[in-house]
């Protein structure tokens, strides 16, 4: 047993958290800057920071991930890392020659108060950033939040360094995805040009993180939200925020910034957030739900009937990030699946109280907790109290799927050890079907190994 | 790009990389273009030439390197698997470090403490930061004993800890002393300690060194031969070979640094009566404490490579003066080497003349040049990510080293004899002749003296000059790390990871070598790059040619 330490009996912790499902803030923040095009990140810290971040991500996505890092040793952590980073900016511009560079805080330039506005300001006036060329910033103190919020504060430095008021373009929708994949960004695109609205999502990592290979690297992708874009988010009618916790703040600037009036939708996970998200899309734009997203949401629908009994009452537990879980509790409790376990590291009572009100729907009682020791360890006892039949979460997850011997399905951040979560959507009804797929697969897989002789099906 | 390959390759010359290496500085500011040459060698060995290393990152210019407490906690101690670490600090450094440098670990039995799996943090909050931290990793420290009850737990500190000034070291030896019965240490190893990992190597060898070797003096089996092995970590497995190799030969692995490890076996490993070190970056300073406390005498070898394995084996048994035990290396040696020699003969007919460049880790840059050359592929250049001038240069370089600020933050420990477990394990005249027989007792010679002329050597090797070297001389083969993996392979070269062995392994010892053979054969040989570019570009490409033809 992998996890054999873990015990059953579940004791109160305040201060020690054990196998967390979260991480920090500066991470997200490079992944949001990677939505970009022709932007790197920067890392204003020591330089494990960036290491570790773009590490994590290359794990996750296996692709390139550039960032520059502010590299403190211990004189800039006494004197302040003002001189390191102007010539961090300076260096990044001369060597790779990006259009923007997106600098975050981390916890040690938070500690010690570093201003990254009045560095970056300092950098301009002393000449360090080229004509034309932008510097945008974000403060990711890494004591606050998670990973998840420093995606938030890295999109909102994208609006505070782009927005500009402008006059009002009635056919124009800004999208702000929140921490999705680079497939699910795609997909989201998809769905806005099969229902013909003109569009500007940012960030935008797809074919940034799942690019080609074509025997030639391209440092800047061509993906990305580009300047020129990011330039017009002002004369959008209306900004669709995907998810509460990592999109509704830089809606929220937005709206103040240039006075673009915005909705929180749900990301678009299963059936009804997936409607919710069509209508949401037809009313602020007048345009119709296209017959092509009524066909795959036929689809959707026919799987379920078909493969009901296989998922009926199954119970799952799942972790990961609020605004992922959100609808994915949403669309297991539609599929008449128990989800009696949930976890998230990012703080917020208001989730919480949304997954209580959807399992109540169906009169599940989940075990629910996030925040402060709202960890992996703890989901494992609840496991231990109470089995299920399916996880789904990251791929820290396999170490109690191993233990349990239980069904499993990736998803979320960060993945390892599995490929297609970046090139394989699980938002719209392209997602649900590619959930379905995930979920049936790993319960009928168990099935098929675990049946008697006398009971191996071969028509299931 | 093809014209400068064939350039370099049939002259190899100074003149050529001389060229190259002025064409990739002048892109940078001429400040970093200064510093950036001096960490550049063309290589002749024998000629005393210095190299820039262990000096601070430029900022900005995208470093293979990492932090202080990757190297303290992800490295050094992260293999040992009944510790319980904690890493006091906000969640990230704990995450990133959780399971991600694959310590495989093998516990005797099934209820043996193994916190492998397990990442403990204290999770610090803003609250934390403004009114400090000690009482929250008090806590966190109580809460991990009432539930595991561990031999051991550690403190990592991370950033803001030091900045705050949160006594990592006090709130320790309070919950040492109220527990009683389980041993609890700090490391001050923050992220900007030092200029790389190599930094928290030193910090973790320290407070090892400080509070688990020597807590222990029972010798638990009655083996003549008894060893540490240093600096091996068990990334894909490697200890487990050596484990098979050292247990046939009937010499006891007393401890591993930190392959595999527990605490008990460090807290013994003072009783062993050689060490021999793998990594010499990484620690060094604890074979070289180690002799000065305990006498045991210390050898730098290398596992990674048949033939250098063969040979680090008959320096032990020369060591050892046992003519039995000789004899046993011998029919080792003689036995693991037929097989090893069958599986190399085939697949050097695919890899010989294909050419490599590693730049990687403190060590590894030079260790795996044996296996490259095992299969007769040649080394272009090579460089450490965090490695000093003594592991380019041999140790001979040190008195000449000068400490600057960054180095001066670690602190060195005055280490004496110790009264009652010091023992003279080999008398000095013997040890005087088997130094003077062999340049690797008790010393390192370095990775340049062992280069070939004409290389090139790079320190702390940037983004875009991993790029530009690929451009220039296309190897076959590029070896680094994840975060440069996929630049490197979405360029046409295929990249080896030497940190995690891209999830292979094991690669040391015998078996080892024969595993990395069939690898890196597979990586210079498949079939994947003829694919890439589609046929109808292809066949565009032969119309244009006719056309223009």
């Amino acid at each position: 047993m992998l996890l054999r330490h873990t015990k059953k009996e579940v004791a109160d912790r305040k201060a020690l958290t054990i196998n967390p499902a979260k991480t920090c803030q500066p991470i997200g923040a490079m992944y949001a800057a990677l939505g970009i095009n022709g932007c790197m990140p920067h890392s204003h810290g020591s330089q494990g920071c960036c290491a570790y971040h773009r590490s994590s991500l290359t794990r996750h996505y296996k692709e390139p991930v550039m960032a520059g890092s502010s590299s403190f040793t211990e004189g800039a952590s006494v004197f302040g890392g003002q001189a390191n980073l102007v010539q961090a900016i300076n260096n990044i511009f001369t060597i790779y020659d990006p259009e923007i560079i997106a600098v975050h805080s981390t916890c040690l330039s938070e500690t010690i108060g570093d201003d990254l506005p009045q560095i970056v300001a300092n950098a301009e006036v002393s000449g360090k950033v080229p004509k034309g060329k932008k510097v945008i910033y974000a403060s990711t103190p890494s004591y606050v939040g998670s990973h998840i919020t420093g995606f938030a504060n890295m999109v909102q430095g994208i609006v505070k360094g782009f927005a500009q008021p402008g006059i009002k373009s009635n056919d124009l929708i800004n999208i702000i995805p929140g921490w999705v994949e680079p497939s699910d960004m795609a997909e989201i695109k998809r769905i806005l040009s099969l229902m013909k609205v003109p569009s500007i999502m940012f960030p935008d990592t797809s074919g940034v993180m799942n690019a080609p290979q074509t025997g030639k690297h391209e440092f800047y992708p061509q993906g990305g939200t580009t300047s020129k874009d990011l330039s017009r988010i002002g004369s959008a009618s209306h900004t669709c925020a995907l998810g509460k916790w990592a999109s509704e703040s830089a809606a929220t600037l937005l709206s103040k910034m240039a006075q673009v009036p915005f909705t929180i939708c749900d990301i678009p996970i299963g059936l009804k957030a997936t409607d919710r998200f069509l209508m949401e899309l037809a009313k602020v734009s007048g345009h119709e739900i296209s017959q092509e997203l009524e066909f795959e949401r036929g689809q959707v629908a026919d799987i379920i009937t078909d493969m009901h009994q296989y998922l009926y009452g199954k119970k799952v537990a799942l972790w990961g990030d609020p605004d992922q879980l959100i609808p994915l509790t949403e669309f297991l409790v539609d599929l008449d699946m128990k989800p009696i376990h949930i976890v998230s590291g990012t703080p917020g009572k208001a989730f919480e109280k949304r997954i209580k009100e959807i399992c109540a729907t169906k009169d599940i009682t989940p075990n629910v907790k996030s925040g402060a020791q709202a960890d992996m360890y703890l989901m494992h006892q609840w496991i231990l109290n109470e089995p299920v039949d399916l996880l789904i979460g990251n791929t820290y997850g396999k170490y109690i799927s191993r233990d349990m011997d239980i069904p499993f399905v990736r998803h979320g951040f960060p993945i390892y050890d599995r490929i297609g979560h970046s090139y394989f959507p699980t938002v719209g009804y392209k997602g649900s079907m590619r959930l379905l797929e995930m979920m049936l697969s790993a319960i009928m897989n168990k099935m098929d190994r675990e049946a008697p002789e006398e009971r191996f099906e071969l028509v299931m | 790009m093809i014209e400068d390959k064939d350039k370099v390759m049939s002259k190899n010359n100074e003149a050529v990389h001389t060229e190259i290496k002025e064409e990739i500085l002048s892109k940078f500011p001429p400040k970093v273009a200064r510093k950036r040459d001096k960490s550049y060698v063309i290589n002749e060995p024998g000629t005393g030439q210095a190299i820039q290393a262990n000096i601070r990152t430029v900022p900005g210019i995208i470093t293979q390197r990492g932090c202080t407490y990757a190297g303290c906690k992800g490295v050094v101690l992260g293999p040992t698997r009944d510790i319980v670490n904690i890493t006091h600090g906000p969640i990230g450094c704990g995450f990133y470090s959780w399971l991600t440098r694959r310590n495989q670990t093998l516990p005797e039995k099934e209820t043996d403490e193994n916190y492998m799996a397990y990442c403990f943090s204290t999770d610090m909050q803003d609250e934390n930061i403004v009114f400090g931290g000690e009482k929250k990793l008090k806590t966190a420290i109580q809460e991990a004993y009432d539930l595991f009850h561990p031999k051991a737990i550690a403190i990592f500190s991370t950033c803001p800890v030091g900045l705050i000034g949160d006594d990592v070291h006090a709130v320790s030896r309070e919950m040492k002393e109220k527990f009683g019965d389980c041993n609890v240490f700090g490391f001050s190893c923050e992220g900007y300690r030092g200029v790389s990992q190599s930094a928290g190597h030193h910090i973790a060898n320290n407070q090892i060194f400080k509070h688990v070797v020597g807590t222990d003096d029972t010798i638990k089996t009655d083996k003549k031969f008894r060893i540490n092995l240093l600096g091996e970590y068990n990334i894909g497995g490697d200890s487990f070979e050596l484990e098979r190799i050292f247990e046939r030969l009937g010499v006891e692995l007393v401890a591993t640094y930190s392959g595999n490890s527990t605490i008990d076996s460090i807290a013994n490993s003072h009783t062993a009566d050689l060490n021999l070190v793998m990594c010499h970056r990484s620690i060094n300073y604890m074979a070289e404490m180690m002799q000065t406390k305990y006498g045991i005498p210390w050898m730098k070898i290398n596992f990674i490579g048949a033939k250098a394995s063969a040979k680090s084996l008959r320096k032990m048994a020369l060591y050892f003066e046992d003519a039995k035990l000789s004899e046993e290396v011998e029919k080792l040696i003689s036995e693991e080497l037929a097989v090893v020699e069958d599986e190399v003969a085939e697949i050097k007919k695919r890899t010989a003349g294909k050419t490599a460049m590693l730049f990687v880790g403190g060590s590894r840059a030079h260790h795996y040049q044996e296996l490259f050359k095992e299969l007769d592929m040649k080394i272009l250049a090579a460089g450490y990510e965090f490695a000093h001038r003594d592991d380019y240069e041999g140790r001979d370089v040190l008195p000449s080293i000068k400490v600057d600020a960054d180095s001066r933050n670690i602190e060195e420990l005055k280490v004496e004899k110790d009264p009652d477990r010091y023992k003279e394990r080999i008398e000095q005249s013997k040890l005087d002749n088997l130094k003077k027989k062999d340049p690797e007792v008790e010393n390192y010679i370095g990775m340049m003296s062992e280069m070939e002329a004409g290389t090139l050597i790079i320190d702390d090797i940037s983004h875009y000059e991993s790029e530009q070297l690929i451009k220039k001389y296309r190897p076959d083969i590029f070896c680094a790390g994840i975060k440069e993996k996929y630049a490197i392979q979405k360029s046409g070269v295929p990249l080896k990871q030497l940190h995690s062995y891209d999830y292979g392994g094991p690669y040391a010892g015998f078996k080892g070598a024969v595993n990395f053979y069939k690898d890196i054969d597979r990586m210079v040989n498949t079939s994947i790059w003829s694919l890439i570019v589609p046929p109808w570009e292809k066949e565009a490409e032969i119309n244009a040619d006719y056309i223009s033809a």
